[in-house]
């Protein structure tokens, strides 16, 4: 069965190398087909009553990939040199097709023919390798014809002209992919076909095609020798290109080698790239620096308005602010001077498929014909993509998947083809679908093997636990929990006795997660790609198994529960004076809401111990806020809202501002204290591969707005220091009592998001939490909802010795990508949740149109954005008409923030309140948005 | 990367407790008085044994037993690109130490007071595992000289990559950076002389691609003796017995 071949390979690198290798082949490598009898039958994925087997060639599988994962496709044979191609070309493809072949209800099988000793094929004398390798395929199909003897038809399908020219010389049925899909009579799979830019198929479209009409719109991308070499001799620069969320004709790429943003203007310098592009760009000469602006969007016929959002939550979510405030007028905005550039190659792709619609069109006259329709892509950094369809009347009034194909540089758009429809524009359901398809977000139900880690329900704390010499029995302790009403992952508790000596004992007590989840399973595995729990309005994603989330791990009242526990001295003063850490059972007495905790706070005839505990801690909490006040804690506030949402149909009856109480902040504090302890803990024991979490200290630049809004309405912030920022904002009060809590929202949201880091990865001068305003800090807190946390409790455990330190930790780059994950899965569920609250407005105000009360806090040219504190969103409001830009009548005072009529009779300034008329519109059928217009 | 594919075939065909193909080859070096060239897959070495003789620095002659001396070195050729390297560098000496000690476990040496073995082994080829093909050739060439030996001492790696436990690493697989474990065996008497690792591995999986190379040593085990039982009748039937 062994039989062994050497053959030369390949050369490698700058240097000529002759590789040798061996190549073992075989004779028992099966077909997998169950109607052989020769071949293993355990081995057989292909169904017994497969009329045809097919057999796919390499660009096949690159470019039909959407159409190899219906399932309307099935009885497929791949041949390993085929997926070794694919792998070769594009990896995101090949992952595709590998979890098409695991997935046990696809008949895929993987036919490994370089190692078959009947399918191997050396390479002839002057045959390229490309060659070669279609000659492997042909063999294969007809072994496989052969081997089957005509119990089915074997049919190999390619798009290449000349392989299919051969192959039916050789006496093999070859067919292209389109005809075989034609052949089978499903129009909705023809959208799923690509259309081939090659030219190797005979689809086209027709408009374009006229010379007249080709117009060369983009520059030619330079070839990839030009590229590199422009890379080497410092002309060109590399970097990821960010594309604007407001402004799909901005795009920024981060560029090493000059170290700053180079920025770039409209779709002609973009040159076709998309967001998320690694690209190759051109600096343009400095004195076109700055008049790219007008020229970008002169050049784009479809200007977007900007539309009502939910207000920015942190500087990450809000709008880049460069140059937004010059419009009109060539005015004297310290816009710094950036450089600017153009994208000359794009050196990796980031297409995958996008979420949309299709952009509104009358409805074809006769059906079933092919129809050219533009999609519009729900993510605005997206352009237009250009798409085929037969089912036209079907699609245009649902939100539908898109892939991206090709962009040619003679048209405008990008063509892509169609994948799938989720569901009707508008309906609560797709709209959520699309929310969490838009950030990336695995809302499947957990898989078996995840749910096989669980351990066996009703579960209950066991003797073992119990007599574990690493778990302390805490059971007699007076232990309570506050959170948020009706919530049921209750991650955190609560206790706190009064010593002998006057001091306090208070313990946190955090839902020992990591006994539960333990590293390497695949429940540990889930939980590291989901990174974090997402809550929408009306449902919530779970990181974790609901019976772990629920009820396991959830410390709920009167049930014992494992924990994880911090428990300090404090003196009445609220200073630490020992800290401990330990594994413990507790079981909780109260499992409070915090408007319960507040009540009782508040009841004075109430005596009872545990009141008297709520207070015990109210006040020390206050000491250690105050405190943290005192070091520099800037105290940030959001604009959170909360809808009341019927039980019966899941739409939202009344929103409002989310109201902070003593309790809250209460709890808060003792939850960052705990953070802080912990993260000196483990950082002392595993300096160089701790979790932790920093906020960067805001740049002078990222609040420039802030600063520019203060000196408008005449405050002087001080922003030298995180301190020096809190003092100011502290003073900040005007006549209005609103006016303090808006001037905060405004700091807020010029401040980038804190983010997960590994420790050895920076130097601890760069740990620091500016918010916080402490040296180091992590999350130790919510393991249910945050896989951080769960490494946090496995560090914390291993430097106490109680468990050895998991081999991942060793691993420095490998943590730092699950930082890096942990990061981009937690700014995603926040986008989610955004966009869930959007949706949810909308649906409130369809029914209700409103007028309330509004706040300026941005001028335009032609208007200005407003605020609306009651319900948390912000959106312009235009006082000219649109196209019309401001010109004239009204002009915009840069100094002041002021807008203000020609005449002088009417003005407004930032921050002034006005009343808004608030209301559903359908400009277009079946796209509602909310406008905003002045009462 | 992807060692061994979904399919369960690694990079070269093989399954991963499939070892490449051994070849072996006695009396390569007519001058010496035992000696055997060991091919595993493309890995090929050549071992040279001379003695019992005379020990040539009186001052290592130990009185109750024999001295064996080894020496490793890798041909100019053996690997693709043509390195000089300097005779006795780091990573020969452990490899000849390595051996030596190996061998050393298994001649029985007090037989042989006085006098002195040396074993010079030679890479011809490198493909991974060099240290047992280097192992399995000095037994041959020791067996060939007829040295008394206390069992047949082979070897064999096995690694773990892509948490599948390989037998017999070639260079590609070696260079992957996983584990490594080089095992040396006395089949007869089920003992293990030699065990080497550079990495870490939990012990539950150590155990288990142990156990896989002990299984390649006793398929080393049973090539060689049969190669020495048709040598033996070669000789037998040259001498016309």
């Amino acid at each position: 069965m062994l039989h062994s071949k050497s053959f030369v390979k390949k050369t490698r690198g700058g240097k000529v190398t002759k590789v040798v290798r061996e190549h073992y082949l075989r004779d028992d490598i099966y077909c997998g087909a169950s109607i052989c009898k020769v071949c293993d039958p355990s081995v057989a994925r292909l169904s017994a009553s497969a009329s045809t087997i097919l057999i796919l060639d390499t660009n096949v599988v690159l470019n039909q990939i959407d159409l190899l994962e219906n399932p309307a496709i099935d009885d497929v044979v791949l041949l390993s040199i085929v997926l070794e191609e694919v792998k070769n070309k594009n990896l995101s493809v090949y992952n595709r097709v590998r979890s098409i072949c695991s997935n046990s209800l696809r008949k895929f099988f993987v036919f490994s023919n370089e190692h078959h000793k009947d399918t191997y094929v050396k390479e002839m004398d002057g045959e390229s390798k490309n060659d070669r390798n279609d000659r492997a395929i042909r063999v294969a199909t007809q072994w496989y014809q052969t081997h089957l003897g005509g119990a089915t038809r074997v049919l190999l399908l390619t798009n290449d002209r000349e392989n299919k020219r051969k192959a039916n010389e050789e006496g093999i049925s070859a067919e292209t992919v389109e005809t075989y899909v034609k052949s089978l009579g499903r129009p909705d799979l023809l959208d799923l076909l690509v259309q081939n830019a090659s030219g190797d198929v005979g689809m086209e479209d027709v408009e374009d095609l006229r010379p007249s009409k080709r117009k060369i719109l983009y520059t030619e991308h330079k070839p990839m020798s030009e590229i590199t070499s422009g890379l080497h001799r410092g002309i060109y620069h590399q970097g990821k290109l960010r594309v604007n969320r407001y402004n799909p004709f901005e795009a920024y790429v981060g560029s090493e080698s000059i170290g700053d943003e180079i920025i770039i203007y409209g779709r002609t310098n973009m040159n076709r790239a998309f967001d998320g592009d690694i690209v190759a760009v051109e600096l343009l000469p400095q004195d076109q620096w700055h008049e790219e602006k007008s020229l970008s969007i002169a050049d784009e016929e479809d200007e977007e308005e900007e539309g009502v959002h939910l207000v920015p939550g942190s500087a990450d979510d809000a709008p880049r602010t460069t140059g937004q405030l010059q419009g009109s007028s060539g005015e004297t905005a310290p816009v710094s001077f950036r450089p600017s550039g153009r994208v000359v190659g794009i050196i990796k792709r980031n297409w995958h498929s996008y979420c949309g619609s299709l952009e509104p069109m009358p409805k074809p006259a006769g059906s079933g014909g092919i129809a050219h329709a533009l999609f519009v892509s729900k993510d605005r950094r997206i352009p237009k993509i250009r798409i085929q369809t037969r089912q036209l009347e079907n699609l245009l009034d649902k939100r539908i998947v898109v892939a991206v194909d090709s962009w040619d540089r003679l048209s405008r758009y990008p063509s892509g083809h169609y994948i799938r429809t989720i569901g009707e524009i508008g309906d609560r359901d797709t709209e959520t679908e699309v929310v969490l398809i838009e950030n990336d977000i695995n809302s499947r139900p957990f898989s078996s093997q995840v749910l096989a880690c669980l351990p066996p329900l009703p579960w209950s704390v066991s003797p073992e636990d119990l007599t574990n010499p690493i778990r302390q029995d805490l059971r007699h302790l007076r232990v309570f929990s506050v959170d948020p009403p009706g919530c049921k992952d209750i991650d955190d508790a609560l206790h706190c006795t009064s010593l002998p000596n006057g001091n306090f004992e208070v313990g946190v007590h955090i839902a020992d997660v990591t006994n539960f989840v333990q590293p390497g399973t695949p429940l540990d595995e889930e939980a590291t790609q989901r990174g974090t729990s997402v809550y929408l309005v009306e449902r919530r994603i779970d990181m974790l198994p609901k019976p772990l989330t629920e009820d396991i791990c959830s410390l709920r009242a009167d049930v014992e529960r494992l924990a994880f526990s911090v428990i300090w001295e404090m003196t009445p003063e609220a200073e630490i004076i020992s800290t401990r850490y330990t594994k413990s059972v507790i079981k909780s007495c109260a499992a409070m809401s915090y408007i319960e905790a507040q009540a009782k706070m508040d009841d004075s005839r109430l005596m009872d111990p545990l009141t008297t505990d709520l207070r015990n801690m109210n006040t020390l909490a206050k000491i250690m806020r105050l405190r943290r006040i005192e070091r520099g804690a800037i105290t940030l506030a959001s604009a959170e809202v909360k809808f009341q949402i019927d039980t019966e149909t899941h739409d939202p009856l009344d929103i409002g501002m989310y109201q902070i109480r003593e309790a809250n902040q209460m709890v808060e504090e003792f939850m960052l204290a705990a953070n802080v302890s912990v993260s000196e803990k483990i950082l002392k024991h595993f300096p160089l591969c701790s979790l932790l979490r920093r906020h960067p200290i805001p740049t002078r630049e990222m609040l420039q707005p802030l600063l520019l809004t203060a000196a408008a309405v005449g405050l002087n912030l001080d922003v030298s220091s995180s301190k020096a920022l809190a003092d100011s904002l502290d003073r900040a009060v005007g006549d209005d009592p609103y006016f303090n809590k808006l001037i905060r929202i405004l700091a807020t949201r010029c401040m980038t998001q804190a983010v997960y880091f590994c420790s050895g990865d920076l130097s601890p001068p760069e740990y620091h939490h500016y918010g916080l305003a402490t040296p180091i800090y992590t999350h130790f807190t919510s393991p249910i909802r945050r896989y951080a946390d769960v490494i946090v409790h496995r560090l914390l455990a291993a430097s106490l010795g109680i468990y050895k330190l998991p081999v991942i930790f060793q691993d420095r780059p490998q943590l730092t990508s699950i930082a890096d994950n942990l990061n981009y899965r937690h700014r995603n569920a926040q986008m989610a949740s955004r966009a869930s609250v959007e949706l949810h407005t909308l649906i409130y105000f369809r029914k209700r149109p409103t007028d309330t009360e509004a706040r300026i806090v941005k001028i335009r040219s032609n208007g200005f954005i407003v605020f609306l504190p009651k319900f948390g969103i912000e959106g312009p409001v235009y006082l000219t008409q649109r196209g019309e830009n401001g010109g004239g009548e009204w002009f915009v005072d840069e100094q002041q923030q002021k807008i203000k009529k020609m005449d002088g009779s009417l003005s407004y300034s930032v921050l002034q309140a006005v009343r808004i008329h608030l209301e559903v519109v359908e400009p277009q059928p079946n796209r509602p948005k909310l406008h905003l217009s002045l009462l | 990367m992807e060692y061994v594919s979904p399919e369960g075939l690694r990079l070269d065909g093989r399954r991963p407790m499939e070892m490449r193909q051994i070849r072996g080859e006695i009396g390569a070096v007519a001058k010496a008085d035992g000696s055997a060239v060991f091919e595993m897959g493309n890995t090929k070495v050549i071992a040279a044994v001379y003695g019992p003789r005379e020990v040539q620095n009186r001052s290592q002659q130990m009185n109750d037993q024999a001295l064996v001396r080894c020496e490793y070195s890798m041909a100019n050729f053996s690997t693709g690109d043509r390195m000089r390297k300097p005779k006795g560098d780091r990573r020969s000496t452990e490899i000849s130490l390595v051996i030596r000690q190996t061998m050393e476990a298994c001649i029985m040496t007090h037989l042989m007071p006085r006098s002195q073995i040396d074993i010079f082994v030679q890479v011809l080829q490198a493909d991974g595992g060099t240290r047992s093909a280097c192992i399995n050739a000095a037994t041959l060439a020791l067996a060939d000289a007829g040295i008394p030996m206390r069992d047949l001492v082979t070897s064999c790696s096995s690694g773990y990559l892509n948490s599948t436990a390989l037998l017999d690493l070639n260079y590609v697989e070696d260079s992957a950076g996983g584990p490594d474990v080089t095992v040396g065996f006395l089949p007869k008497l089920d003992k293990v002389t030699l065990l080497q690792m550079d990495a870490k591995l939990p012990l539950d999986i150590f155990e288990n691609v142990m156990q896989l190379a002990i299984e390649g040593c006793k398929a080393v085990a049973n090539y060689i003796r049969e190669l020495l039982l048709e040598n033996t009748k070669q000789l037998e039937y040259r001498r016309g017995v």
